[in-house]
């Protein structure tokens, strides 16, 4: 007879893959990507691509001729990166520096830790804030939808005129530095369903927030997270901004403003919600949310930063080892009811 | 919304292959090995030598301590040595091997298929029969039943809970036995409620067994006191701390007993043990096995005797199937791999699953990704990350406080990991050098 297999239990799987849940959240990204093509065009298509290439190649060179291991690039975490990466990124933003980030992102965020599993920040978000830093110029013209559709190859200064203009936040923030009331800010901006749908100025595929919730719907469907961090992140954001709004109409904007604009959802469904940098336990992933919300709002109320979630996020995921320290999950039996005499 | 415990779990295929298969009854095979260590306790001592002739029924070896157990003969005939046997742990452990004569019963023991209502044993008397009937939990703990019929001074039961969960895939046993011998089991229930002192039980079922839930709560309405609790079908509900929790709502504070919150938790199956022992007088040596597989030709669900070798089992189910990679004894989610089928049936065998060798290898182990769903899935509230981690690290300190004593092993963080980490490994691995070191600490 032949030999039996002698394993501890359990002797079954139940099949999860790691590459099952990296394309799963590739899948819920399809709807804010198929917008962000609608609304950008060709600049969306070829950010997209250099993006995700560029993060492929990066993750296969680097394990292949300088670490030397297997690679891991079929397990779909590099194309996710690369994907979120783009949506991070405005539409006219020139080839080379998409590699750049790209090679931050990967090399810097992810490989530099260990690869997938080690990394203590976001990869997507290392890249998009070092761009940021580096070139606050690119990093800050934004196309407007429609109109800059195919424009990305033939930039004239008339075609930029034309093209593009301030997010939401940005003009925002300077209508209430002018003195503008927030009423009067608020005629010139697009209405709030039009920011629903996306039509606004703003990173690739951070402007759809109702692409985004189908994306969340498939998620938490699917699984692949819970409602905790998205919910506590937008959750925190809505009440912050609410109080505020409630306190002075005038300088603070509606919490529906703040929320439907800048990278709210796509920071709370996609980028917060990163396995590898969030927090392990229920309780935990809350707190984290809430501070990435608080911060969130400090940042774009109080700091010279018309937009601050890419940064709430990389300074929440920094406490994540103390959170997971400190916070535990439920135990079992930690609440006893007394028994009835 | 049915009723389920209140932390993690998971949903394993239920793959019941054997379910509504009739008990059938394996011929009594002609040699038997009888382990002296079949429970949780100290090994019995064995009371027959070479050469004695034994009945069925006999005791052949009787209870070394408080938590231990009687054992019986299961066959009558001639005991041939008394020798160290592989059994179903992996290791040579000592058995009584017995060469079988005929099929001669203890005069004692009533054979008659009549049932039996009228429960004339005092509580006292029922524990101690229990006791002598060397009954331990055929849920698979293989715990000395008549222990836990012993509510300890200064502590006091209101309710018992009977297992009739089946919660490990493939297995039909209990399910089975529910169908058949649903009459002896609320007598069971009333004896061992006589045992306890307690005026009310519940026995828990999961809602994939609709025919067994429908048929015993017709049959609860005629006893006092039994009620049928169906249970939404999640893994590991048989847990005894799961159960309760499920049932009442009562959560077992960490380290302790189910007492603790009022409670004694029994299998149907030891159940049914119960009834025979006090009514019929038949101690237990013979239990309900079932024989499983995709593979399998013939998933059955068999009355065996005890020490009755597993492949007999897998001949008349129809043979070990070619490509056989896995023999485990028991369910799949936390039955022990099996490294030969000679090993004998004990009394906390409930099931033989066969496992096609294409299921019986591991995936490949990646990088932990963090996705927390280990720690969703812990019905204990634990990391079950983290504590493979310090398991890993040898950092027992932490292990301790990070409660690696609460785990039940059940296989849930595993199971669910998309990474293929051997998560439970490491943690029982772990829990064995914590126990060593709070054992020492405390002597």
């Amino acid at each position: 007879m032949n030999t039996l297999t002698v394993s501890p239990s359990p002797h079954v799987h139940g099949g999860d893959s790691v590459k099952k849940n990296m394309y799963g959240v590739v899948i819920a990204l399809l709807p804010a990507l198929a917008a962000s093509l609608y609304y950008f065009g060709i600049g969306a298509l070829v950010v997209t691509l250099t993006s995700v290439v560029s993060c492929v190649l990066f993750e296969w060179l680097i394990q292949k001729y300088l670490l030397r291991v297997p690679t891991t690039v079929s397990d779909g975490s590099a194309i996710l990166t690369g994907l979120l990466l783009a949506f991070n990124m405005p539409t006219y933003l020139p080839i080379w520096i998409i590699i750049i980030g790209s090679l931050v992102a990967i090399g810097i965020g992810k490989m530099s830790f260990g690869g997938l599993g080690n990394n203590p920040f976001n990869p997507a978000l290392v890249g998009r804030v070092f761009l940021l830093i580096s070139f606050p110029v690119q990093m800050t013209l934004w196309p407007k939808p429609f109109e800059s559709r195919f424009s990305y190859f033939n930039l004239t200064p008339d075609i930029l005129d034309a093209t593009t203009g301030a997010t939401p936040l940005a003009a925002m923030k300077e209508g209430i530095a002018n003195g503008e009331t927030v009423s009067q800010i608020m005629d010139k901006l697009p209405s709030f369903n039009e920011m629903f749908f996306g039509l606004m100025g703003g990173s690739a595929g951070e402007v759809a927030a109702g692409m985004l919730l189908i994306g969340l719907v498939y998620l938490l469907l699917k699984k692949i997270i819970t409602w905790h961090i998205p919910v506590s992140v937008i959750g925190s954001i809505f009440i912050f901004t609410g109080i505020l709004h409630v306190v002075d109409p005038l300088v603070y904007a509606s919490p529906v403003f703040h929320i439907l604009t800048g990278g709210v959802m796509l920071g709370a469904i996609f980028m917060a919600t990163d396995y590898v940098s969030s927090p392990m336990s229920n309780k935990g992933m809350i707190l984290y949310g809430v501070g990435i919300g608080v911060i969130t709002v400090l940042i774009r109320v109080f700091g010279s930063y018309p937009e601050g979630v890419s940064f709430a996020i990389l300074i929440m995921n920094g406490f994540v080892p103390l959170i997971d320290r400190y916070i535990k999950p439920k135990r079992f039996g930690e609440s006893v009811k007394p028994l009835k005499a | 919304m049915l009723k389920t415990f209140s932390l993690g779990g998971v949903h394993p295929a239920e793959n019941k292959l054997s379910a509504g298969q009739k008990i059938e009854v394996l011929p009594v095979p002609e040699q038997v090995s009888v382990p002296i260590a079949q429970h949780i306790g100290a090994p019995s001592e064995p009371l027959v030598k070479k050469g004695d002739t034994v009945k069925v029924g006999q005791l052949i070896a009787k209870s070394a301590g408080f938590v231990s157990a009687n054992i019986h003969s299961p066959v009558s005939g001639i005991v041939q040595k008394i020798d160290d046997v592989l059994d179903a742990s992996g290791y040579k452990r000592k058995a009584i091997i017995i060469k079988t004569e005929g099929d001669e019963w203890d005069e004692s023991i009533d054979r008659s298929p009549a049932l039996n209502k009228t429960i004339v044993a005092s509580p006292e008397e029922i524990v101690k029969k229990v006791g002598a009937a060397g009954i331990v939990g055929l849920g698979g703990a293989t715990f000395p039943a008549h222990v836990k019929l012993s509510v300890p001074p200064g502590k006091k039961c209101d309710v018992l809970i009977l297992n009739g969960v089946e919660c490990e895939p493939y297995l039909t046993s209990d399910h089975q036995l529910m169908m058949e011998k649903g009459e002896e089991i609320m007598v069971g229930t009333q004896i061992l409620m006589k045992g306890l002192g307690v005026d009310r039980a519940i026995i828990g079922i999961e809602n994939n067994k609709k025919d067994a839930i429908e048929h015993l709560t017709n049959l609860a309405k005629d006893y006092s006191g039994i009620e049928i609790q169906p249970l939404k079908v999640q893994y590991p509900q048989g847990g005894e701390k799961q159960l309760i929790d499920a049932c009442i709502g009562r959560q077992i504070p960490s380290g302790k007993l189910p007492i603790e919150v009022g409670a004694v938790v029994q299998n149907v199956g030891t159940t049914f043990a119960v009834y025979e022992a006090v009514q019929k007088n038949k101690p237990l040596f013979e239990r309900v096995v079932t024989v499983t597989g995709k593979s399998v030709s013939k998933p059955s669900n068999f009355l065996t005797r005890v020490g009755t070798p597993i492949s007999t089992l897998i001949e008349a189910a129809g043979g070990l199937p070619e490509g056989t990679g896995k023999v485990i004894g028991g369910g799949p989610m936390m039955g022990k791999a099996l490294s030969s089928i000679e090993v004998p049936v004990t009394k906390g065998s409930s099931g033989v699953l066969v496992v096609p060798e294409a299921e019986s290898k591991r995936s490949e182990v990646q990088n932990c990704i963090r996705c927390s769903k280990c720690v969703s899935a812990c019905p204990m509230g634990l990391s079950p990350y983290l504590l493979m981690t310090l398991s890993n690290k040898a950092m027992w300190d932490r292990a301790e406080e990070g409660k690696i004593m609460d785990c039940i092993e059940c296989g849930s963080c595993s199971f669910t990991c998309p990474s293929s980490r051997p998560l439970l490994d490491y943690i029982r691995f772990g829990k064995g050098k914590v126990g060593q070191i709070i054992r020492g600490r405390n002597k």
